[in-house]
């Protein structure tokens, strides 16, 4: 099986690969999958007093899929609102990257991690998490 | 050096250009059928038959009417079971095998379990082979055949043989094995080992694709399997047909090969294999799957833990290797051989299989080091598992959510 031109490129040359201070406040963390199914996505988010996303960095254990969906989650909840990147479907994500059906799950666990990131996020400011409702394709 | 370079010899091997040229007459000149016994076309084809089946009785220590010629492994290790289980079925209807065997033995079990057959599936040690004391403990009076494979195609592990033999003539029983990953690489021995069937493969040894043999003993017992194929009765009623005559050339001429090859090909491969080994091991957290002393010499399975094995191929693009993750197929299982070493999922899904062959050179495995070092330690960069690792979290006691 062949990886698309865009996987291939956020593989090769993957952005915001790091680690935010997670003790922060300002910061929430999303660690999403499980060693034993072959993937693991760890995503932070920075949020500044306006609800804005102001920074974004992620780690992944897993496929070259896997990798380019988190590098790509990544590239667009920078300069979001919170409101907006939690509208980011997964299936936008396997539309931009080209992914096969085989790699829609990459794609579902960049959307889990996104907002598990928000929920961390919304939970150490005192709100309530936003339940996700979603029935994934 | 040309890249990509191709270290995934235990899935096919290129085939020797000797043997093309063995080949290349019978597609056309000598284009006769070997069953035409009334003209010199089918006279020249039986002639290159017979001289083939010589070269490969040659290289298992076998006499030339115990090869039956079949389309590959698979065919040959489907006749060999399904044929003894119907043969045999009036002595007793129970098959031992292990759970690291190739899926042609596991699923033509399956298919005997559904013929009324009872099959016992022996798990391994860690180290992949097989307990001897649990394989005496379930031979029983029923037990009509042992099926064990010689090396294993995913961690080279080479199975105690002999012992496995002994065990299995002491209960009555016959012996088969999967050979394809271990003839031509290592000495084999029909007699000394005690094999009664052997399934075996050309394009594995630099044959080509679409030609096997099985092996069946005429003598102390003579074994006898049923036909799986109906048709004209060829080899000897075992294996109808029309004789694939080129292919048959080549699988003798690739056995030939080996023959002569062997000793120093093994003696090359496996001082390439180590350095590449002990190259690789020099990396944090990494590990070689399976036996390493009783081990085919051209193979290195290595887990290297807290990366993915897909993703770590994708990032040795160069390299032709294969991963025992299998994040393409929809249960995302990893390696079920892996996983009855008693590995952990997670070191599983990091494996990579690294197959060397008679093509592969010094040149390209220390291009091979180098880029398996610099795709781990890149990987490991994007990997949360590892700064967690390094960070002193204990994985195991995190509550993964599992999708």
């Amino acid at each position: 099986m062949a990886y698309s031109e865009k996987v291939i490129d956020h593989y090769t040359n993957p952005r915001n690969v790091g680690t935010l201070d997670k003790s922060s406040h300002k910061v929430g963390t999303g660690l999403v999958g499980a060693p034993e199914c072959g993937d693991v996505m760890r995503l932070q988010i920075q949020v500044d007093d306006n609800n804005m996303i102001t920074d974004a960095k992620f780690k992944t254990f897993g496929c070259g899929s896997a990798i380019a969906s988190s590098s790509l989650a990544t590239e667009w909840l920078k300069g979001k609102s919170i409101d907006d990147a939690m509208k980011i479907d997964n299936m936008d994500i396997v539309e931009e990257l080209a992914l096969p059906p085989v790699k829609i799950h990459c794609s579902v666990l960049a959307e889990d991690a996104i907002k598990a990131a928000i929920n961390d996020y919304r939970i150490k400011n005192g709100l309530e998490a936003i339940a996700s409702e979603k029935v994934h394709h | 050096m040309n890249l990509p370079i191709y270290l995934d010899n235990n899935a096919t091997t290129p085939m020797d250009p000797r043997v093309l040229e063995a080949m290349l007459p019978y597609f056309t000149s000598k284009f006769g059928n070997a069953a035409s016994r009334n003209h010199p076309f089918g006279w020249v084809a039986e002639e290159a038959v017979d001289y083939a089946r010589e070269q490969v009785a040659k290289l298992i220590g076998a006499t030339e009417k115990e090869i039956i010629f079949t389309s590959g492994a698979t065919e040959s290790d489907n006749l060999a079971i399904k044929g003894v289980f119907e043969m045999y079925k009036e002595k007793g209807n129970h098959i031992i095998t292990t759970v690291t065997e190739h899926k042609a033995v596991l699923d033509a079990c399956k298919h005997v379990e559904k013929m009324g057959g009872r099959v016992t599936y022996l798990p391994v040690k860690e180290d992949g082979l097989v307990d001897l004391e649990l394989l005496e403990q379930s031979m029983g009076s029923d037990t009509i055949l042992v099926s064990v494979m010689y090396g294993n195609n995913e961690i080279g592990v080479i199975q105690p043989i002999r012992e496995i033999a002994a065990i299995t003539h002491k209960h009555g029983a016959l012996f088969m094995t999967d050979a394809v990953q271990a003839v031509g690489k290592i000495p084999v021995d029909v007699i000394a080992d005690g094999i009664d069937l052997l399934a075996l493969s050309a394009h594995k040894i630099y044959g080509p694709k679409g030609v096997g043999a099985l092996y069946v003993r005429r003598k102390g017992p003579r074994v006898k399997v049923t036909a799986q194929m109906d048709g004209g009765g060829h080899e000897r009623g075992m294996r109808s047909g029309t004789l694939n005559v080129p292919g048959i050339v080549g699988l003798g001429k690739a056995c030939e090969l080996c023959m002569q090859e062997m000793e120093s090909e093994a003696k090359r491969l496996s001082a390439l294999r180590d350095k590449l080994q002990n190259s690789l091991l020099e990396l944090e957290e990494s590990y070689v799957n399976g036996n390493t002393t009783h081990r085919l010499p051209h193979v290195a399975n290595i887990s290297f833990k807290y990366v993915e094995g897909e993703g770590l191929m994708m990032a040795m693009k160069d390299l032709a290797v294969s991963s025992g993750s299998a994040c393409t197929s929809a249960s995302l299982e990893p390696s079920y051989v892996l996983k009855s070493l008693g590995l952990s999922d997670d070191l599983a899904h990091s494996s990579i299989r690294f197959g060397l062959g008679r093509f592969t050179t010094e040149e390209e495995v220390d291009y091979a080091i180098e880029v398996t070092k610099k795709s781990v330690l890149h990987l490991r960069d994007l990997s949360p598992l590892w700064e967690m690792f390094k960070e002193g979290v204990d994985l195991s006691k995190i509550e993964w959510a599992e999708h």
